[in-house]
């Protein structure tokens, strides 16, 4: 599943852009992660500060 | 909530969005007598600013009269840094030199919707789009959260400005969803305290500096800037990511400077959306993927589609008709304006240069050491590095035509 350090988190939508599914979305100052993650990493990856980790 | 007055039921154009794009869609829907309601999911207009603030003075007095309430700084040159040091520089040779400014995006973004209020518009901030409402197999506007309550907004057209975290466009069937190696995974520090050349920004190239991106110090003052750097999606990672590469350029660079702000965000460099309409619906700015994609800039591009998305939307309410192919008419007029074009040609630029190994970066750079140029344009300095280096133009292939 993917986590959200959201002490990390600089909220700035970079993550919801590249998401193929749609899963994530940016609600003001936090990220909401939806049922139909895939736990794809994509996200994880392009995050500019290391917000978030896929955790199996 | 006397910040607040209740939202209509039914208005003729929402705008999902307050950034520039969101502004310029509803002050122009609202001076052409629409009825216009803007939604911003933030509490406040402008911030945060997720942006490098530099735009070229012609481009900005399209759109508004510049006002030094919201311009940080007037920029007269510019250096490129190439991988092994060297700096190349550019001046202006125009009356004044003064080609371009550094914003101060939080108070302008403020100005913009505040002339959109002042032209008629509704604006509801902290209110967020939070999913459409779909009824007979059509488009009939969103449902608006705000404070723990949700109402129902109809609209005859649904402007989504909602920037590069659009969801707009997804819950409506268009794909927006931007490939890993086109998203500038980007980190900004607005340092106070350094030395800097307070009338020209300057930019570092480089795979050790800014892989498939580049490293930024935009002036903001006389010792203060906006510092900071987009990488490539595929380049980021554990380790190497935007914020890494960015803290080691300050550590050495301007190791006494102070941060007061650090502000993270993606930048699309993909080509725009292979269609930015749908029945009852248009995309602009950001959400639209209409940011230059060799600079990253993304504020004239943003206002221009706003406003032209309105101008067609006005158009198609007094006809009658906002279906998808009546609104194509937005969709092919960007795509055949001087932006679309200019999109379209540094597109393949960008390609061509992220390609390049240092060494090629370094060649192309040292050829041309000072540089005046007549118009502030990347189309320009693109001309005259060519000029100086003949052999690019047979690297280029077919796209060399539309750069002479």
């Amino acid at each position: 599943m993917l986590n959200v350090h959201r002490d990390i988190c600089g909220y700035c939508g970079c993550c919801v852009s590249v998401c193929p599914e749609g899963a994530l979305e940016l609600i003001d100052a936090y990220l909401s992660v939806e049922e139909n993650c895939t736990s794809c990493g994509i996200c994880a990856k392009v995050c500019p500060l290391g917000a978030l980790e896929v955790v199996h | 909530m006397r910040w607040r007055s209740s939202i209509k039921s039914k208005d003729y154009v929402l705008v999902s969005g307050g950034g520039p794009a969101g502004a310029l869609a509803a002050r122009t829907a609202a001076q052409k007598g629409l009825s216009v309601c803007l939604v911003e999911k933030r509490p406040a207009i402008g911030a945060p600013v997720r942006c490098a603030e530099g735009i070229g003075k012609e481009a900005l007095a399209e759109f508004i009269q510049p006002n030094p309430r919201w311009i940080s700084a007037e920029m007269t040159g510019a250096g490129i840094v190439a991988p092994d040091g060297f700096e190349m520089t550019l001046e202006s040779s125009m009356a004044g030199g003064k080609v371009g400014y550094i914003l101060d995006r939080k108070v302008f973004d403020r100005e913009l919707v505040w002339q959109a209020a002042d032209a008629g518009a509704d604006v509801y901030v902290k209110t967020r789009a939070s999913s459409p409402i779909m009824s007979e197999g059509r488009l009939k506007g969103a449902v608006l959260d705000y404070c723990g309550s949700s109402s129902k907004v109809t609209a005859d057209v649904v402007i989504a400005a909602d920037g590069v975290e659009s969801k707009f466009g997804k819950w409506c069937g268009i794909d927006t969803t931007v490939p890993v190696r086109e998203i500038m995974s980007s980190v900004q520090y607005v340092m106070t305290d350094i030395d800097i050349n307070p009338g020209a920004t300057i930019f570092y190239l480089g795979n050790e500096v800014a892989p498939e991106g580049y490293l930024w110090v935009f002036p903001k003052g006389k010792r203060a800037a906006n510092v900071g750097i987009g990488i490539s999606g595929r380049k980021s990672g554990k380790g190497h990511r935007a914020k890494d590469y960015l803290d080691k350029f300050v550590k050495q660079k301007f190791p006494h400077g102070k941060t007061i702000e650090c502000i993270v965000g993606g930048v699309s460099v993909c080509r725009p959306l292979e269609c930015t309409v749908a029945d009852h619906l248009m995309l602009v700015g950001d959400a639209a993927r209409v940011v230059d994609p060799l600079t990253g800039g993304g504020i004239y591009n943003a206002m221009y589609t706003g406003k032209l998305a309105a101008e067609v939307a006005a158009d198609c309410i007094a006809k009658g008709d906002l279906s998808k192919k009546a609104l194509m008419v937005y969709d092919r007029e960007w795509r055949a304006s001087k932006m679309g074009k200019s999109i379209e040609r540094n597109y393949h630029i960008k390609e061509y240069l992220i390609k390049q190994p240092d060494e090629k970066l370094n060649t192309i750079i040292h050829s041309v050491s000072k540089l005046d140029l007549k118009e502030f344009s990347t189309l320009t300095l693109i001309k005259e590095l060519l000029k100086a280096n003949p052999k690019l133009l047979v690297e280029l292939g077919a796209l060399a035509a539309s750069i002479r």
